[in-house]
C-alpha cells in the first residue's frame, strides 16, 4: 500500500514532472523564473493549492458530476459530467480565494511571502491540467491527494531550477535576437531533455 | 477599414500571442507533435477566442468591474464545453488524443488575455476580428511548430508518408527527438530568434532586474 503511493509520489514528481513533461503551467513557467526566491515562492504557492484543490475536485467528481454519482440523492440516472470543466475552474477560483483570506488572518508571513502569486495561481494551468489528469487516470481520494503533493512539488523543483540557470545566464554572452525569451526556451528544452532521463525508470 | 485591416493583422506578426506576447504556450508545446492534432486545436482556439471576444462585447457595459474576471471565465467556459463535446461527437480517437489539452482551452491566456485587455474596451465587430487575428497568429506557430515535428520525427505531414522511412526500405531515418517533448522548446526558441532578426530594431530585452 505504501509502496504503491510512494511509487505514484515519484512518478508525479519526476517522471512525469507537469512542467517539463506535459508543459502545463508554461506562462508562469516562463514569466515569474528570473530570480530564485520568488520562484521557489511561487513554486511553494503552487505546490499547497494543487495539494488542496486536487482532492477536493476529486470528492466533487466523484459524489456530484460523474455518471450515477447523485445516488445518494435519490437521482440515480442523472450524469452531470458534462459540467466538469466549469465547476473545476469555480473550485479552484474559490479554494485560491478561500486560501488567500486564510492566510491573510492566521500566517501572515506566508502571506506576505506568497504575494502577488496567490491570486495568480487561479489561471495556472498546471492546476486546472492536474484535475483534469485525476480524472482521466480515475484516481480514489487517498490518491489524489498524493498525486496533488506530488505534482506541485515536481512543478517547484522545475521553477526552483529554471530560475537558477537564468540567474547563471546572465552573465553569459548570449547572441542577439536570442536574448530574454528566445534563450530561456532553449534552456527549459535542455532541461526537459535532462527530465527526460526519469523515463527509464522502471516504478 | 484600415483601421480594421490593422487589428486583424498585427496579432499575426508583430504582436503575436506566442512569440511575442508569451500567452498560450502550454498548448502549443503539447499538442504540436502531429498535424491533425494541430489543425483540430488551431481551429477550436480560433473560434473559441473570436466567440467569446464576442460575448464580453456585447455584455461590457452591463459586467460590474468587481466580477468581470468571473464572468469572462464562465463564458469561456462554456464555449469550451461545447467545443469539447463537439470534437467528442465528430472524431472520438481525436478528442482522446488530444486528453486534457482541450479543458486546458479555458486557462489558455491568450483567451484570456484578450477578452480583458481588448474586448472590455471594444466594439463587437473589431472584438471579432481582434480574436479571429490571435486565433490565426496562435496557429502560425503551431503549424510551424507541428510541421517541423511530424516531418522530422516521422516523416509525414497529415499522416502522409512524404520521406520514405528506412524500415520502410526508403532512406529516411527518422529523427526521435522531435516526437519528444524538448524539441517542441528548441522550433519555439529558433522562431522566435527568426522573428527578431527580422524586426531586430525593437529587440524585446529581459530587464533582469
Amino acid at each position: 500500500m505504501i509502496e504503491h503511493y510512494l511509487s505514484l509520489f515519484i512518478k508525479a514528481v519526476f517522471i512525469e514532472n507537469i512542467a517539463l513533461s506535459f508543459f502545463l503551467g508554461m506562462c508562469t513557467f516562463l514569466a515569474i523564473s528570473k530570480r530564485t526566491d520568488t520562484a521557489i515562492r511561487l513554486g511553494m504557492a503552487v505546490t499547497v493549492v494543487q495539494a488542496i484543490t486536487i482532492p477536493a475536485n476529486n470528492l466533487i467528481s466523484q459524489y456530484l458530476l460523474r455518471d450515477g454519482a447523485l445516488a445518494w440523492a435519490g437521482l440515480p440516472n442523472v450524469d452531470l459530467s458534462f459540467l466538469t470543466l466549469v465547476s473545476y475552474i469555480g473550485v479552484i477560483a474559490a479554494i485560491v480565494q478561500i486560501l488567500e483570506m486564510v492566510l491573510d488572518k492566521y500566517f501572515s508571513g506566508l502571506y506576505n511571502a506568497l504575494g502577488v502569486f496567490l491570486p495568480l495561481i487561479t489561471v495556472n494551468c498546471a492546476i486546472l491540467g492536474g484535475s483534469l489528469f485525476m480524472r482521466q487516470r480515475a484516481y480514489n481520494f487517498g490518491e489524489s491527494v498524493v498525486y496533488g503533493i506530488g505534482s506541485g512539488l515536481g512543478w517547484a523543483l522545475a521553477i526552483a531550477a529554471l530560475a537558477g540557470i537564468r540567474e547563471k545566464l546572465k552573465y553569459s554572452d548570449v547572441p542577439e535576437g536570442l536574448q530574454g525569451l528566445g534563450i530561456t526556451f532553449m534552456t527549459v528544452g535542455l532541461l526537459a531533455l535532462g527530465f527526460l532521463l526519469f523515463s527509464g525508470i522502471q516504478l | 477599414m484600415n483601421r480594421s485591416k490593422k487589428i486583424l493583422f498585427a496579432p499575426i506578426c508583430a504582436q503575436n500571442p506566442i512569440a511575442v506576447q508569451i500567452l498560450g504556450i502550454c498548448s502549443a508545446l503539447a499538442v504540436t507533435a502531429k498535424l491533425e492534432t494541430v489543425a483540430v486545436m488551431a481551429l477550436t482556439v480560433t473560434l473559441v477566442t473570436a466567440l467569446s471576444n464576442v460575448s464580453v462585447s456585447l455584455i461590457r457595459h452591463h459586467i460590474s468591474p468587481s466580477i468581470r474576471i468571473i464572468a469572462q471565465m464562465t463564458i469561456i467556459a462554456s464555449l469550451v464545453i461545447v467545443a469539447d463535446e463537439l470534437i467528442k461527437a465528430f472524431s472520438f480517437e481525436m478528442s482522446k488524443q488530444l486528453s486534457v489539452y482541450v479543458g486546458l482551452i479555458i486557462t489558455n491566456c491568450i483567451i484570456m488575455g484578450r477578452t480583458e485587455s481588448f474586448a472590455m474596451k471594444h466594439g463587437v465587430f473589431e472584438s471579432f476580428l481582434d480574436g479571429i487575428g490571435n486565433g490565426i497568429g496562435y496557429s502560425l506557430v503551431l503549424f510551424f511548430v507541428g510541421v517541423f515535428r511530424e516531418l522530422l520525427g516521422s516523416g509525414s505531414l497529415f499522416g502522409q508518408q512524404i520521406l520514405p522511412l528506412i524500415g520502410e526500405g526508403g532512406w529516411y531515418q527518422p529523427n526521435g527527438l522531435m516526437q519528444l517533448s524538448p524539441s517542441a522548446f528548441f522550433l519555439i526558441g529558433f522562431f522566435i530568434w527568426g522573428l527578431q532578426i527580422l524586426k531586430s530594431k525593437n529587440i524585446v530585452r529581459d530587464s533582469y532586474d
